[in-house]
């Protein structure tokens, strides 16, 4: 039984709340994935972080693009910001779910979850997020930015603990000129209701429109916690992007990428042959996107 | 608690809330509005949406306390005035509305869509629909109708519905009428068994073994009798008449007694103030286990030494069918296919999971409230198990959120009965999904070896087919099933040497039983890929190989029954193949700038019987009654599960009584108050329960008509009854006037009658098994992406032969629903068990098809009369659902080469072996 719902209105009252029940309280944000789960039967109170003031929207604050844990999915796929300078993350968020989760599941709620194939998840660790921590030290709200990479210790095992600690904002460095991001994915739609396969990029290209100049690549499940591939990112750095190029980078990819086959999703054959397919569409995407960047930013 | 106030529907309300308390429950609980569903949750089915400052939301997974303050906004606050909202009226106009369980949320979600974009493509809404589920209409209607709301609310003038041709109407038989439940439907009004709340109402919830066989040692319920705010806790020794149940065979314990034979198997029930309550109690029982080997597959289940489900052993029934000489008939045979293959454990998932109410009245009498498809089977296994006569049993019919054959058996019925009386107070019994899933009967898996042989020309020879078929725990209705699944296993085909051995076998999975298609699903898939294969070899056109052999009027079926009529299986053909000509697209192409994709057509037929047939007398008993207002009533006890029957019967009272339709009420399944109408399964109900209110409403004319020759004064034989009045000439009575007048005289209007069908032979004797068949075919126009193996069905092309259509509208619906029900028996859907533990224990576990799947559907119908069926009419509820599977698997084999032997088509199997293939 749950004794309270509280719906702080600033981060510094949500950081003091958790501080309050020392442990028997719960950071919430959209539920959709908490509530579903039947576990968390000991948490007495929930704290829920998605109505912290300046903290439930999309913001420009330069150099980063920065996303307050209160902002939906929903929100997230309609910032003209993010479609346009951080292209991966507008797609990933768009394919979850239908309107009635967007609306409610937040980008904080995916990364806490720490699942390594999650879908926004695998575009901001492209993009480079990082990800302010938050908690209260007495009277005191304490702040910190962390690397996104940092946040996972395993599948569904998040470096953060909810009962004391709050994700209260992501940020990037948007692409800029010569610069796009893209993401791509496979499902099945048998068995369980998560992607089999998830994969994003960011790329930037040199003067000629050709040449990579700097690639980031990130894919899951690859591993116990969402992956950057860098050794395929390394193949892409200083080629031209071609069909050799980029079977080359596959290549890579597959070799540094710990497929696994997993009851009622996917083998592991099968992900090892739509991965490269996944690499190739991206950066195709992105390829396309960077090319016609050209000049918008100048 | 909590404080919670906010706005619905405009209105300013408040509350005292559980701060863990979700938006769904306290709109239906503690503010009434039972218009909101609730499917599942756990967010996946969309049915509970509602709007939150003009968003949608699941309600079912969003804090109550969230919306404080807010703007809600749930579908009884749509219609104004008692003007229905433009979504409304267009989800009634183009039959989008079946068994109605969904349709506040699609139309909800839809609102939330038009709001913002008043001009949305088809893609637009597939887009913001995509997790809203519907499991009756298919989506088609869903997409026009939303199409049409849009254009009326931009001020253009309303679209209407787009409905195949069919023969010339009567006056009201034959015309797209809308149900007469709909508006109900699209306001929240209509009432299912959970919206039901009685004074004093406690809360029942069932213990379940979670092990798939054990023997029962000790059951220990001391420590929940005592928990606070329980008043009951049942077990196998207080069930006081028959311990067990069943449809067919006594075999499935009220409560379990000596064993448990599948995870889902009841052993002790409790009854307390909430829900809670009664889960925490289930957790205090004890019961001590002693596990025993488990055996999950049928042909295991068969070998000497193989664990027994039940102590008379594993085999349920051996089905056996024979025609000709099979040895002489593949020594003829020019080309001869062999193939294994296996269809998968499907789910119904109605989204109104099983509700009960068991209620003791004051004469001690005991009332089931509950959505049943067989009210007079609940009636008679209830009483048994009581132990009391079955006058003392009523059982009443309410809303049905959702069947196709998962509700015909015993789910909460005994137990919310045997509750009720032992607390004296009303019982409900409500299942979470997750209960429902593991709990209630599926389709049967089955395994197939099929032996086809034929001559060069095409012309079969002879077929061999073997079907083992997991029937689960119990036997439900396994040996019917299977028994249709072998007498269908040759196909729609004249063969002049068949010979078929089908097992139904008993194991620790979930039970199978009734489920759309009855079998026939699962033999389509494995004769109609044979036959492909066969069409390959002999490079035939896969149409004209069916043609060829097609049944037609003189045919002989495997069983040995003579096809005198009504067999419209040719012209079936005829019309798909017209329509794939009109497409005018190669058999497999591909598109120059998809280059990592592959289209191609596929084909299949089907037949599948209307009525019980075997022997089984096929009986259905209707009243009607005139009233001196001018209405009159029709009375049965059979189930509405979307399907459109009320529609149907008041479509035929109005027809015969000349009554306008919107005067024909329909009272269904109260076992007091309506006669037997038999079981809603095997598409019976339009032919055996049409037919006996045909008869009932014509003799009630004739009755009427004496009445009125009187009053006109003239002769019977010239009296026209039609538009509510009674005509000779010039003059007229109205028919009401006719009742009252009648009832001055004496003249009973009320009047019933027994309808028997026509009667059929057991399997093995001959002559008809069954008194009429439906037939269908179809192509499925599929796309193969062979890079990731995913398979899309783009389109299907279907003619259906139903005798006559009684309703173009609800038949569509039909129709419709059932090829995107078989699509997803193709591609998505499949009930995971492992070694009798179900993995698929909730919603995100089960595929059903979203919006996204719907293809774009090219329907025809084919009028080929059935003598004896009301106006020409068979069955139509299972047949759409049967070719849909192989044509869809045929055409992947025509895209890719490979061919599919395991249902569902998995792409990650498609792939590798894609890949095996190139690789040689
Ligand atoms: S999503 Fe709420 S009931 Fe299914
Ligand atoms: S009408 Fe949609 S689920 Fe029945």
């Amino acid at each position: 039984m749950r004794e309270a719902y509280h719906i702080p209105s600033t981060l510094e009252e949500a950081a003091r709340l958790l501080a309050r029940y020392g442990g028997a309280a719960r950071v919430v944000g959209g539920g959709t994935d908490f509530f579903v789960d039947e576990g968390h039967q000991d948490v007495s109170a929930l704290v829920d972080v998605t109505r912290l003031e300046g903290l439930s929207d999309v913001s420009y604050h330069p150099p980063f693009v920065v996303i307050g844990c209160g902002a939906t999915h929903s929100r997230i796929v309609a910032s003209p910001l993010i479609q346009q300078r951080g292209t991966a993350l507008a797609e990933a968020c768009g394919q979850i779910g239908g309107p009635q989760v967007r609306n409610v599941a937040t980008l904080a709620g995916n990364i806490a979850h720490a699942l390594p194939a999650a879908d926004g998840t695998l575009a901001l660790l492209a993009l480079g997020g990082e990800v302010m921590v938050a908690w209260a030290e007495g009277d005191a709200l304490r702040t910190e930015w962390r690397a996104l990479a940092q946040m996972f210790l395993g599948p569904g095992r998040s470096a953060i603990d909810s009962t004391r600690h709050i994700i209260a904002a992501m940020r990037f460095l948007p692409t800029g000129e010569r610069e796009a991001s893209a993401f791509a994915r496979v499902m099945r739609p048998q068995g369980v209701a998560l992607p089999i396969m998830g994969l994003a990029v960011r790329v930037r290209l040199g003067e000629d429109l050709a040449t990579v100049e700097s690639a980031t690549v990130t894919a899951g499940p690859a591993g116990p916690v969402p992956f950057c591939a860098r050794q395929c990112a390394q193949v892409l750095q200083g080629r031209p992007l071609n069909e050799r190029v980029i079977a080359e980078a596959g290549e890579a990819l597959l070799a540094e990428a710990q497929l696994r086959d997993s009851p009622h999703r996917a083998t592991r054959a099968y992900r090892a042959q739509v991965l490269p397919v996944l690499l190739r569409r991206a950066l195709h995407a992105a390829y396309r996107r960077a090319q016609a960047a050209q000049h918008q930013y100048a | 608690m909590a404080q919670l106030e906010l706005t619905i529907n405009g209105e300013r309300r408040s509350a005292e809330v559980h701060p863990g308390a979700f938006l769904a429950d306290v709109l239906r609980e503690t503010f009434g509005l039972t218009g909101t569903k609730i499917g599942c949750n756990e967010a996946e089915c969309g049915i509970c949406t509602v709007l939150v400052n003009g968003m949608p939301v699941n309600s079912c997974i969003y804090p109550a306390l969230k919306a404080h303050g807010a703007h809600v906004e749930t579908v009884e606050g749509l219609a104004r005035n008692g003007v229905l909202h433009p979504l409304q009226q267009a989800f009634i106009d183009h039959g989008a509305v079946q068994c109605g369980f969904c349709t506040p949320g699609l139309i909800m979600t839809a609102k939330a869509l038009l709001d913002a974009n008043p001009n949305p493509s088809e893609d637009d809404i597939k887009h913001a629909l995509k997790d809203t589920y519907c499991r009756c209409t298919g989506y088609v209607s869903v997409i026009h109708a939303i199409q049409d709301a849009a254009a009326r609310l931009r001020g253009e003038p309303p679209v209407p519905p787009s409905l195949p041709q069919t023969k010339t109407p009567l006056r009201v038989v034959g015309q797209p009428l809308p149900r007469p439940d709909a508006v109900a439907k699209v306001t929240g009004a209509a009432r299912y068994t959970d919206d039901y709340v009685f004074p004093n109402m406690l809360h029942a919830a069932t213990l379940r073994a979670g092990i798939p066989h054990a023997r029962i040692r000790r059951i220990d319920v001391s420590k929940a009798r005592a928990l606070p705010g329980v008043h009951a806790v049942l077990t196998h020794e207080d069930v006081p008449g028959s311990k067990n149940h069943g449809l067919v065979y006594n075999d499935w314990p009220v409560l379990c007694y000596d064993k448990v034979r599948y995870v889902g198997d009841a052993v002790a029930i409790v009854a307390a103030e909430t829900r809670e309550i009664a889960e925490q109690a289930l957790r205090l029982i004890e019961v001590e286990y002693e596990p025993l080997p488990v055996v999950d597959d049928p042909v295991a289940a068969l070998q000497p030494g193989a664990p027994k489900v039940h102590e008379q052993g594993n085999l349920l029934k051996h089905i056996h069918v024979e025609k000709g000489d099979l040895e002489a008939g593949f020594a003829e045979a020019d080309v001869i296919v062999e193939g294994e293959y296996q269809t998968a454990t499907t789910e119904h998932a109605f989204l109104e999971p099983e509700c009960a109410i068991g209620r003791v009245t004051d004469d001690g009498r005991v009332e089931v409230y509950v959505g049943s498809q067989i009210p007079y089977a609940d009636r008679r296994q209830v009483a048994a198990a009581l132990g009391v006569p079955e006058d003392r049993v009523r059982i009443i019919g309410t809303l049905i959120g959702g069947g196709f054959g998962g509700k015909e058996d015993i789910a909460g019925q005994i137990h919310v009965a045997l509750l009720a009386r032992a607390t004296g107070q009303p019982v409900k019994m409500l299942y979470r999904r997750s209960e429902s899933l593991i709990f209630h009967p599926k389709r049967h898996a089955v395994r197939f070896k099929v032996k086809v042989g034929a001559k060069r020309n095409g012309r079969f020879t002879a077929m061999r087919i073997e079907l083992w078929g997991d029937t689960g725990a119990y036997a439900s209705l396994g040996d019917k099933v299977m028994t249709r699944a072998a007498t269908h296993a040759s196909g729609p085909y004249e063969v002049p040497n068949v010979r078929i051995d089908c097992y139904a076998v008993y194991t620790n999975n979930v039970p199978a039983g009734a489920f759309r298609g009855f079998g026939v699903t699962q033999s389509a898939f494995a004769i109609e890929s044979a036959i492909d294969e066969l069409a390959q070899r002999l490079r035939l056109d896969p149409i004209h190989i069916r043609r060829l052999n097609a049944l037609r009027v003189g045919s002989v079926t495997n069983t040995g029954a003579v096809i005198r009529e009504s067999a419209g299986l040719l012209e079936c053909i005829a019309r798909v193949e017209e329509s794939l000509k009109q497409e005018g697209t190669p058999w497999v192409f591909r598109k120059a700038d998809v280059p990592n994709k592959v289209y191609a057509w596929g084909f299949a037929t089907a037949y599948k019987n209307t009525g019980l047939g075997g022997g089984a007398p096929d009986r259905s008993e209707v009243e009607v009654e005139a009233f001196t207002d001018g209405s009159v009533e029709v009375r049965t006890s059979a189930a509405e599960i979307g399907q459109g029957l009320v529609g149907v019967l008041a479509s035929i009272a109005a027809e015969e009584l000349g009554v306008p339709y919107e005067r024909a009420r329909v009272l269904l399944s109260d076992t007091d108050l309506t006669p037997d109408g038999g079981p809603t399964t095997a598409s019976r109900q339009t032919y055996v329960t049409g037919n006996a209110a045909r008869l009932a409403s014509i003799q009630l004319r004739q009755r009427l008509a004496a009445v009125a020759a009187e009053m006109l004064d003239a002769p019977v034989e010239s009296l026209r009854f039609a538009d509510g009045w009674v005509r000779h000439h010039g003059r007229a009575v109205a028919f009401g006037e006719v009742v009252a007048q009648a009832h001055r005289e004496g003249i009973r209007t009320r009047l019933s009658h027994l309808y028997e069908a026509p009667k059929t032979q057991p399997l093995g004797t001959g002559g008809d098994m069954h008194f009429a068949f439906s037939y269908a075919a179809q192509a499925a126009l599929v796309e193969v992406d062979l890079e990731t193996g995913e398979a899309r069905c783009l389109k299907i092309i279907s003619a259906t032969d139903v005798g006559r259509a009684i309703n173009p509208l609800a038949l569509q619906g039909q129709i419709e629903g059932g090829i995107v029900m078989c699509l997803g028996n193709a591609l998505t859907e499949e009930f995971i068990q492992e070694k009798g533990v179900p993995f698929t224990n909730r919603f995100a576990r089960y595929k059903m098809p979203s919006i996204r799947h719907t293809p774009q559907i090219i329907s025809h119908i084919v009028e080929d009369a059935a003598a004896e069926g009301p106006y020409g009419a068979k069955g139509v509820g299972e047949i759409s659902s049967i070719p849909t599977t192989p044509a869809i698997t045929n055409a992947i084999y025509a895209a890719t080469g490979v061919r599919v032997r395991k249902l569902p088509v998995d792409q990650d199997w498609l792939l590798r072996q894609l890949r095996a293939q190139r690789e040689g």
